[in-house]
């Protein structure tokens, strides 16, 4: 930490010597800290125009509006320094905000909060915020929990987040922030994802002073308008942290599909399905091959998977605030597309040239391709599920992004809309071509969207009909997997999208009696060579051994 | 619709102005929430002068945006007709919803914070009126007739703002502490809403009516800046002089060929300038 602090010293004096705009406020003892670590997002002058900024939806906070998500304090009002304190510390999950906690210690964070405060006049003309008055939570439980949704529907959360929390309640595509720029309503049942945090505390905050600076309201004036009564507002509290699971999901390298016998699910609601472990596989932004993919919607695919020997299905849960093509989102697609086509064209792939109002005038009038085609058209939602063309010996997998030119991977293609399910060969992300001769294809395939989430079943045969190229699944191997998702409603397709790296789908070996015999064969195996190792040993140890033994019989005996 | 919201606007100014000039009887009776003191030398009823105007335009005004309020159907049933997203009220060749007030002129002054508040209502998933005046401290009561989510999300550059919700017919007061021309309104549930409020520290303003006209009464006699704010088409100044009980005209002209949207709202922050001047009401109350 001295260290740290002592290159922040150097930086000062670095910036020192420059001459700066904000003159007034270079002898801050922030500066130094603000302009190492936040600058490059937030902007030399707090405005939120830093040159990483046109990569992030939501854009990092404009410090000069005073309006800031996180507070204990009423709607409209400033944060605290402990508010500040909490954010810089911890980030802002459901954003590219990160913590500061393992970098920063007590002091550059009090001077960093000081220094914050000087780019908006309101902490100046403003009395101190005081945090609200939080009244005593009630106890979680199942009535807390039902009392809560009724109050959720109530307050009509659902007009933004929907019915069941997804995200994509009907006023969910027009919603926009402080600076008109399109803003998601939270998914709630992904907690971990909160830019205020997961716990029912800290909902329970949201919900009585708001968001600043974004769609979301204070609850708390329908207290005083005897609408609702603390308990109650602590009670959707209750609810809305029910809609997570109890803890975030672990990310596990192996997908395990389970043996059964019989009949694999014949539907993606198949009652079979809730037997079925489920897997967490994290998705992100494509942002390596341009054009490049900042603001992706699909963040992680629930999977599930069955075999029965003789075929594999997976069945695949993501939550989509839309069912694209969908006429509703149009507007939001092209706002999107405004906001991302610096990012997306290849002329301002030189980050350090954005945030100036000029290179994003010259961004946008230089439109990428893909983004006018996007923007234009209506794309629908599409999900691939990428394997090798065959399960390979060592560690080596084909390029995760679909592959190349020298080793192309097989995919599983699945697109909403009439399209459907296809197999198809890529070599690279968007060059995809039909598999060779007549492939038997998928025997079922069988998509439902439903309130925010699509339900996808994918299932085929093990072996690989004779066809090139086509992957043969095979019991007791781990076979690399990876999974693909665009939503079209946010102007997602070709490289535009969700990535994952490579996961492994692993197949159980039949239950045969190979299963029972070979633990028992091993262990006879074993304790045969112990015997006749330690039969050795005595024979070359003679005498020692016979003393030894003959000291634990008597302690034994003692015993 | 419009028609009678604009006029109840100018009749809620009328009122205003009325009791902080102290002509009212409402006035008489202490019904202020500020100091004699502290309050501005009073406006005798011999010497005040009265502003009055029309604003014109001419051209034709953009064909108003159809909004789709097939999601809120109790709202949709209250427009007979397709409701619109219109930012040009034109009606023979007058322009509506005019934000007009003194901008310069009244020096020192300080006016007394009337009581009675100033009513924004959410009807018909629009608000009425589209745009209103109030001044610094004067209760502003957000009403929510239609009984379904509303959220009122201020966004005000120099006031604090708030976004608060309204999830059934209720009532919800606030204010504003620092002057502001103008401060958007707007509702993250209807994403077609929109309202515009103007803030003085000072009673002297008002919403242009269906007819284009406005009146500001009650002035002292003197030289004033008066201003005109259209959410389309931006800000234009006239000077004018009163002397005691004289009235004084000014004529605001637009017109179609004037730059449509954005107009800058509020004045631009200014990181250097941490000064003083656009919190002078909450001192003085």
């Amino acid at each position: 930490m001295r260290a740290g602090t002592m290159r922040m010293g150097l930086a000062a004096v670095a910036i020192g010597l420059a001459p700066t705009a904000a003159a007034g406020q270079a002898d801050a003892p922030g500066k130094a800290t603000y302009d190492r670590w936040c600058a490059g997002c937030h902007g030399a002058e707090g405005r939120g125009d830093g040159p990483g900024a046109a990569t992030m939806l939501p854009r990092p906070r404009d410090f000069t509006t005073g309006k800031y998500e996180i507070r204990s304090t009423p709607s409209g009002a400033l944060p605290t320094d402990d508010d500040l304190r909490g954010v810089i510390l911890d980030g802002m999950p459901g954003t590219a905000m990160p913590g500061w906690r393992e970098h920063l210690d007590d002091r550059e964070v009090a001077d960093l909060i000081d220094y914050l405060q000087t780019f908006s006049r309101f902490f100046e003309s403003q009395p101190p915020p005081e945090p609200m008055t939080i009244a005593a939570a009630t106890s979680a439980g199942e009535e807390a929990i039902a009392e809560g949704r009724e109050f959720y529907e109530k307050i009509e959360c659902n007009k933004c987040h929907g019915e069941q929390g997804r995200g994509n309640g009907p006023s969910a595509p027009t919603l926009e922030d402080d600076q008109d720029r399109p803003v998601r309503a939270a998914d709630l049942s992904e907690n971990w994802l909160f830019n205020g945090g997961g716990s029912v505390e800290e909902i329970h905050e949201r919900l009585v002073t708001g968001l600043n600076g974004t769609p979301m309201p204070s609850f708390h004036d329908l207290v005083a308008a005897e609408f609702l009564t603390e308990d109650q507002l602590w009670n959707v509290a209750h609810y809305v942290r029910s809609l997570a699971p109890a803890d975030p999901p672990q990310v596990r390298e192996v997908v395990r599909a389970a043996r059964i016998e019989g009949e694999l699910p014949g539907s993606v609601d198949d009652q079979a399905w809730e037997a079925a472990e489920r897997f967490y596989l994290p998705l992100v932004g494509q942002v390596v091959v341009e054009p490049r993919w900042f603001a992706p919607t699909v963040d992680g695919v629930w999977v599930q998977a069955l075999h029965n020997g003789g075929e594999v299905a997976l069945r695949l849960v993501w939550h989509d605030p839309s069912e694209s093509p969908d006429p509703r989102w149009d507007e939001w697609r092209s706002k999107v597309a405004a906001l991302m086509e610096a990012t997306t064209a290849s002329a301002v792939a030189d980050t350090t040239a954005a945030g100036t109002e000029q290179d994003t005038a010259a961004a946008r009038a230089d439109t990428s391709a893909a983004a006018a085609s996007a923007a234009v058209g209506r794309p629908g939602d599409a999900l691939v599920v990428q394997f090798p063309r065959e399960i390979p010996e060592g560690m080596e997998r084909p390029y995760f992004l679909m592959g190349d030119e020298r080793n192309p991977v097989y995919l599983w293609r699945w697109e909403s809309g009439e399209a459907g399910a296809s197999e198809l060969l890529a070599r690279g992300l968007a060059r995809y071509e039909p598999l060779g001769g007549a492939e038997p294809g998928f025997v079922a395939a069988q998509a439902v969207f439903e309130d925010g989430e699509w339900r996808l079943m994918l299932r085929r045969t093990l072996d690989g009909g004779g066809v090139e190229d086509r992957l043969a699944f095979e019991p007791g191997r781990a076979i690399p997997m990876a999974l693909f998702a665009w939503d079209g409603s946010n102007g997602e397709a070709g490289t535009q999208g969700s990535i994952g790296s490579w996961y492994f789908l692993y197949l159980d070996q039949p239950t045969a009696s190979t299963v029972y015999i070979t633990p028992i064969l091993a262990t006879l195996l074993t304790a045969a060579l112990g015997v006749v190792v330690v039969r050795r040993a005595q024979r070359r140890a003679n005498g020692g051994v016979e003393r030894r033994s003959r000291t634990e019989s008597t302690e034994g005996g003692r015993a | 619709m419009r028609r009678s919201m604009g006029s109840m606007t100018l009749a809620i100014l009328f009122a205003v102005a009325t009791a902080c000039g102290g002509g009212g009887e409402e006035a008489d009776t202490g019904g202020t929430a500020v100091d004699e003191e502290q309050a501005g030398p009073a406006v005798s009823p011999d010497s005040a002068a009265t502003v009055t105007g029309v604003v014109h335009f001419t051209g034709t005004p953009p064909a108003g945006e159809p909004i789709d309020m097939s999601e809120e159907p109790s709202c949709a049933e209250q427009h007979a007709d397709q409701p619109t997203r219109q930012v040009a009220v034109v009606s023979d060749g007058n322009l509506a919803n005019v934000f007009v007030y003194v901008k310069e002129g009244l020096g020192d002054r300080r006016f007394p914070t009337p009581d009675e508040g100033v009513t924004i209502d959410q009807q018909g998933c629009e608000y009425h009126p589209h745009v209103l005046a109030i001044q610094t401290g004067q209760p502003l009561i957000i009403k929510n007739s239609d009984g379904l989510l509303h959220n009122i999300n201020t966004q005000p550059t120099i006031n604090q703002g708030f976004n608060v919700s309204q999830p059934v017919s209720m009532e919800t007061t606030k204010e504003f502490s620092s002057a502001e021309v103008m401060i958007p309104v707007k509702c993250d549930v209807h994403g077609w809403m929109e309202a515009f409020i103007g803030v003085q520290e000072h009673p002297y303003m008002a919403v242009s009516a269906e007819d284009g006209t406005f009146r500001l009464e009650n002035l002292p006699p003197g030289t004033y800046t008066i201003e005109a704010w259209h959410e389309a088409y931006g800000t234009q100044t006239q000077t004018v002089t009163v002397g005691a009980q004289e009235t004084g005209e000014v004529m605001f002209e637009y017109s179609s060929e004037m730059a449509g949207r954005p107009v800058p709202l509020g004045e631009p922050i200014d990181l250097h300038d941490h000064g003083a001047e656009h919190r002078v009401a909450s001192a003085g109350r």
